[in-house]
């Protein structure tokens, strides 16, 4: 009776946190923003979800299972999330409107610039090197 | 039939809700990313169905087909996201 008290408790919550999710990919206004709506609370929903059938089930077995999906969920929903995201980015996906700065592109163009003056100071001590053998 | 059963069939009616919600955005995606995403919502969401399904009936082998799913979905949206970078990469 308890093992059944706290696994339906902590599935409803999971069902909950997946109906949010569903209810951010509809609402939010920008591709990046659901992005970071599904692949937080939709993950987090579904792990709790797993926990709740492995209490229910109270077996080794399945407890590896769950825990397997859980961890593999967990790993990789962020990564896929992220090669979307920049796919997405390089593809020209808009920000919304009301998006008051762009970290992505300064950080890119700071990177550009970092690598010029990597290589001009490669250079320059190259020349030094070159220079105090000689 | 139980409570718990009737609890487990209101979160199996909770999850066909926020698929149905995630199928208008896939309807209504501005862009292909958009529909990739919610693509990979609903596999989450079937994965969560399917744990609740082997709940209702107390068979422990559909966590495989659940374990199988969530690495197809990985697969997918790494795949789609080469085909975005490779599709439009000759134009520019």
């Amino acid at each position: 009776m308890i093992i059944e008290i706290a696994s339906a408790t902590i599935i409803i919550i999971g069902v909950l946190f997946v109906l949010t999710s569903a209810l951010g990919i509809v609402r939010l206004p920008d591709f990046y923003i659901r992005v970071s709506a599904i692949t937080k609370a939709a993950t987090l929903g579904v792990a709790c979800i797993m926990v709740g059938v492995a209490i229910y089930f109270n077996e080794v077995d399945v407890a590896l299972k769950a825990g397997a999906i859980f961890i593999f969920l967990l790993i990789t929903s962020p990564i896929a999330a992220h090669i979307i995201g920049r796919a997405a980015y390089e593809d020209g996906v808009p920000l919304w409107k009301k998006t008051t700065f762009d970290e992505f592109r300064d950080y890119r163009e700071g990177k550009l610039e970092n690598e010029q003056n990597k290589s001009d100071r490669l250079g320059s001590d190259s020349k030094e090197e070159k220079s105090s053998e000689s | 039939m139980s409570w718990f059963y009737i609890v487990l069939l209101f979160a199996l009616i909770l999850l066909s809700f926020a698929g149905v919600l995630v199928f208008i955005r896939i309807i209504l995606g501005p862009s292909l990313p958009d529909r990739v995403i919610a693509f990979d919502l609903i596999g989450t969401i079937t994965i969560g169905m399917i744990a609740l399904y082997s709940l209702i009936t107390g068979v422990t082998s559909y966590l495989d087909a659940a374990i199988i799913l969530s690495l197809i979905l990985f697969l997918g949206a790494v795949a789609f996201a080469y085909y975005m970078r490779r599709s439009h990469k000759p134009k520019k």
